[in-house]
């Protein structure tokens, strides 16, 4: 992995990575955590009477995160909850499925469960509220005063130089990752919700074609 | 029927009247299937387009519906009951009239399904929700005419092009339906009366007399205009001083934003406290209705105002009107002088303000234009594909249809007549399985075949269709009012781009007053009161329309002299200085100056293209000189001319203007361009691919919706043929794309580029540095400067950068 394509930082003693592509690796454990997959949306909307959005958001977020396995070599994977978008979504097409089975195969791989997916889904791996590894705990939504927490849930976004980009928020006790799912949208770091999380000096590492780090806007 | 009925003519006669021609025209007429009537404000035009239904309706025989009127404006329509009510109750006919509009209340609308009144009176969106109920035959049962007002404004967007399809279903239901259009004076008639016709029955076009011709002048102020930008603020002592002299003066804006600025600032001037008011779309419902109330009683002296004023109400004690600002269309122009003086026969009067040096030279190629009866049209393409998905998705709501029949009836629509089934088809896929080269939703169909009828698979699916009918996108709207301790009262609407720009404490223009923001409630705009302090800007939309082919020409025509006795001084002097210090431009050639200026490399394009097609060049040049390696930082746009910015001087700018490599980069370039993907995003909501009203919607927890942009991102990258991406292209060419213009430009010049090099900012590139609207160019240029900013953030706060081996 080139230097150039992530940015490291240190949580409880544990040093690690953000990739451009929205996703964390912890290489001393060889973790790779994504967030907010909403895995099966168009599929969620289209049963529900909703629009049809173009179909395409599950293979595209396969393709990122099997990129993001390629590059990393991970040994597990953490989802963080709402990797897909109903507990219905996660009947994903064949062809889908044999993709994911393939990404899984030989891997640890943890499903954390989500406000969208609150429940274990019928695709192999291990199914958890959330989960402890070292001084790390990983889990959807974050806990207030909790420390060494890795989180998902807010999708959080930052502007910066006039341009909103998806962005992991990070202080000394928690990082909050931003969505990587393909259709997602994102909630703006400046409100209460995630300023109330966030304590001291915290840093902003915007995604995109380089990880580009700032202060969080207050 | 031809002869007016004793009791009409008695009318008429009781009053000094006459019927005019045109009047007489029409009610002989009556029995063609459709027929246009050209006629300038004040001809009496929509008594004409009414009196054949009153004397239909005379006779007290008729039940139900008979008449429908539909305008594109909700006030117009409560002005023509309004009008109309008079002499239907001094003849004593036996008439009943309602509107119906967005502001129509839920039972009063339940209550005119059930139970038509004669005439009814109403706006495009409402028809087509009247449309989508399956007890729509019902309605309109006994339904013999439609007048369709303004229809030279509704013929120019999308909510024309739904209307005539609404009119093709109305047909189906009404046979022998009549149609009658009531249009301003138009440079082609013929193209409406296509656009009204049921196809392919002819439309016979009726021109009332024209009337003489309109005094009309540019204003001359004691203070020159700015270099740059619009409001006219420079203008204001003189436009108090005309408001005084005359009884009713109309000042027209361009844009919404430019009309609060200007009402501001006038207020602040205005000493002898004469009573002007301000009146645009974005208002308040109860603010515009006491502005017009004010108006119909004679209380106001002027108002200032928008586009949202160009049609219908009659006001017949406006003496004056102002256009503040060039007028960028000679025919909107006209229109807007057919504003002052409604009395028939009587010149209009009107006054042009241009609002910086650019459009002085403007305003006068458009007096001659007008003077030489010279209106600008630009052709309109077939009907737009978005709005017929819309439309077949409401005919599905209204009940099962069959796919022959739905498609006979939308190519009797003008605008749809030369619509190929294949295309029909597409549209059809798209509304019933999404149209996805990958087939997922078999299961999910929207629309399913069922005994050879099309059908919603779920019926609840009406509900979202019909909270999403119209054609209007603009843009997110969030409503403002006073925060709820100061009463809560709702003050107007603003673009939800300008709303996420504010902080608490920022001030801003709306209704002519200064508001503070104190903060965003769920989607409403919470403000206070501020009085006294300068406003920061409000930027909420005002379309911005390119200035037509005929006036760019004729502006070019003005500058080709050799001295301009006929503009004034100032303007003339800035002209000479342009021709002294670099030249002027020249019809025949494209003349394109490049200098250095405050550390950067500058290139001045002068197009003369409009603003759109000048904006399109400007993200096609920085494109290729990306591509070239030169480094674009940016570019701003204005009607005449580009200027673009950059770290490296373009010392020889010719090989960018290779117009086969521009056409053939369009495509490549169109993908990723902002431009593409707001036009995306409007034919997605029209469409129905991505609605923007849900049934029960949740309205916080924002990070719930996703962009429209990221849709289009996928599409281009899984899915690059489909349908909506088509539309999409067609739109973005004719419409904020607009290369025709481009390539026209380029063949008016014959590709001879004339370059100058310069060693600093010329006469007429400096007003371009105060242009506001400037677009930045996402390079490397780019990505370079944001990670300095970056940097520079991290160092002021402190925090140490562990980039990975830095």
């Amino acid at each position: 992995m080139k230097d150039m394509d992530r940015f490291d930082f240190d949580l409880a003693g544990a040093r690690l990575s953000a990739l451009p592509s929205g996703a964390l690796f912890w290489a001393a454990e060889g973790v790779l955590t994504v967030s907010d997959l909403h895995l099966g949306r168009s599929e969620r909307y289209a049963r529900r009477g909703g629009a049809l959005i173009p179909p395409y958001e599950t293979a595209d977020t396969l393709a990122r995160l099997d990129a993001d396995l390629d590059r990393t070599g991970a040994r597990s994977v953490i989802c963080l909850g709402d990797s897909f978008d109903d507990l219905a979504a996660s009947a994903l097409p064949d062809e889908d499925l044999l993709w994911l089975a393939r990404m899984k195969a030989g891997r640890r791989w943890v499903w954390i469960e989500g406000n969208h997916d609150p429940g274990p889904v019928g695709l192999g791996g291990e199914h958890r509220a959330e989960v402890t590894i070292g001084s790390l705990t990983f889990r959807h939504i974050a806990v207030p005063g909790a420390s060494g927490e890795v989180s998902g849930h807010y999708h959080p976004k930052v502007r910066l130089a006039g341009q909103s980009r998806p962005a992991f928020l990070a202080d000394a006790s928690r990082v909050i990752l931003p969505a990587y799912g393909t259709y997602t949208g994102g909630m703006d770091a400046g409100r209460a919700e995630l300023r109330a999380l966030l304590s001291g000096p915290a840093t902003a590492i915007l995604t995109g074609s380089r990880p580009i780090a700032c202060p969080v806007p207050i | 029927m031809s002869a007016l009925p004793p009791r009409f003519s008695d009318w008429f006669a009781a009053r000094g009247w006459q019927v005019h021609p045109h009047q007489q025209a029409l009610l002989s007429r009556t029995g063609e299937p459709a027929l246009l009537l050209l006629a300038p404000t004040g001809g009496g035009k929509t008594l004409a387009g009414f009196l054949p239904t009153l004397v239909e309706l005379a006779g007290g025989t008729h039940s139900g519906l008979h008449t429908l009127y539909i305008s594109p404006l909700k006030a117009l329509a409560a002005d023509i009951r309004r009008n109309l009510s008079r002499p239907v109750e001094e003849m004593g006919l036996p008439v009943r009239i309602e509107d119906r509009t967005g502001d129509t209340s839920h039972q009063k609308r339940l209550h005119q399904r059930a139970d038509p009144p004669h005439i009814l009176l109403t706006t495009p969106e409402s028809l087509a929700l009247l449309l989508s109920y399956p007890d729509a035959a019902r309605t309109f049962a006994g339904l013999s005419r439609v007048i369709v007002d303004e229809i030279h404004a509704l013929a120019e967007s999308k909510r024309g092009d739904q209307l005539m399809l609404c009119l093709a279903r109305l047909q189906s239901l009404c046979p022998g339906l009549r149609r009658v259009g009531l249009s301003a004076t138009v440079d082609e008639p013929g193209a409406i009366a296509r656009f009204l016709a049921p196809h392919p029955a002819p439309c016979p076009i009726i021109t009332a007399d024209p009337g003489p011709d309109p005094d009309i002048s540019m204003l001359v102020t004691d203070e020159p205009p700015p270099w740059s930008g619009g409001g006219g603020r420079h203008a204001i002592p003189a436009i108090l001083n005309e408001v005084r002299r005359h009884k009713t003066t109309l000042i027209f804006h361009n844009t919404r934003a430019q009309a609060e600025i200007f009402f501001h600032h006038l207020w602040l001037e205005n000493e002898d406290a004469l009573p002007i008011a301000i009146h645009h779309g974005s208002l308040a419902r109860e603010a515009r209705l006491k502005v017009e109330a004010a108006m119909v009683a004679g209380s106001l002296r002027a108002i200032v105002c928008t586009g949202s004023l160009d049609l219908g109400i009659d006001w017949g004690d406006v003496d004056l009107v102002i256009q503040v600002g060039a007028p960028k269309n000679v025919k909107r122009l006209v229109q807007r002088i057919g504003r002052a003086n409604h009395r028939y026969n009587a010149p209009s009067k009107a006054l042009l303000v241009p609002a910086n040096r650019w459009e002085v030279v403007e305003c006068e190629a458009a007096l001659q234009a007008v003077r030489a009866h010279d209106l600008d049209g630009e052709p309109r393409g077939p009907g737009p594909k978005d709005v017929l998905c819309q439309h077949i998705l409401i005919a599905a709501c209204a009940g099962p249809f069959k796919a022959e029949a739905l498609f006979a009836e939308v190519t009797s629509a003008g605008p749809y007549a030369d619509l190929t089934r294949a295309e029909f088809d597409a549209c059809l896929d798209f509304c019933a399985t999404g149209g996805y080269a990958l087939k997922a939703y078999d299961k999910w169909q929207r629309l399913m075949l069922k005994g050879g009828r099309w059908q919603l698979r779920d019926p609840r699916a009406t509900q979202m269709i019909r909270m999403n009918v119209g054609t209007i996108t603009s843009s997110e709207l969030l409503k403002v009012a006073l925060k709820a301790r100061f009463g809560g009262k709702p003050l107007g609407e603003v673009e939800e781009a300008f709303a996420a720009s504010l902080t608490p404490g920022d001030t801003f223009l709306i209704g002519g007053e200064v508001v503070r923001y104190e903060g965003l409630r769920e989607l409403t705009v919470e403000v206070s009161r501020d009085r006294g302090r300068e406003p920061k800007v409000a930027v909420f939309s005002g379309t911005k329309f390119s200035t037509s082919t005929e006036l760019c020409e004729r502006m070019l025509a003005i500058m080709a002299r050799p001295s301009w006795p006929e503009l004034p001084g100032h303007t003339a002097e800035w002209l000479s200085l342009q021709r002294e210090r670099s030249e002027l431009p020249r019809a025949g050639e494209l003349l394109i100056e490049s200098f250095p200026a405050e550390g950067r490399e500058y290139l001045c394009i002068y197009g003369f293209a409009g603003r759109n097609a000048q904006q399109t060049l400007g993200l096609l040049l920085t494109k290729r000189m990306e591509e070239e390696g030169l480094n674009p930082l940016g570019f701003v746009a204005t009607d005449y001319a580009t200027l673009i910015w950059g770290l490296d001087p373009v010392t020889d700018p010719t090989p960018l203007f290779d117009l086969g490599r521009l056409r053939a980069g369009l495509e490549e370039w169109l993908a990723g361009n902002a431009v593409m993907k707001r036009t995306f995003r409007n034919v997605a909501i029209v469409a129905g691919l991505t609605p923007r009203n849900h049934p029960g919607q949740r309205k916080s927890g924002r990070q719930a919706t996703f962009s429209t942009d990221i849709l289009y991102d996928t599409l281009r990258k899984y899915d690059p043929d489909h349908l909506m991406l088509k539309v999409t292209r067609e739109e973005a060419m004719r419409g904020m794309v607009d290369f025709a213009r481009i390539e026209a430009m380029i063949n008016r010049t014959g590709a001879r580029i004339r370059t100058r090099r310069l060693g600093h900012v010329t006469p007429f590139a400096a007003p371009l540095f105060f242009e506001v609207g400037k677009v930045p160019v996402f390079g490397a240029a780019r990505e370079r400067l944001m990670e300095a900013e970056a940097e520079r953030l991290m160092a002021a706060a402190g925090l140490a950068r562990s980039r990975a081996g830095g």
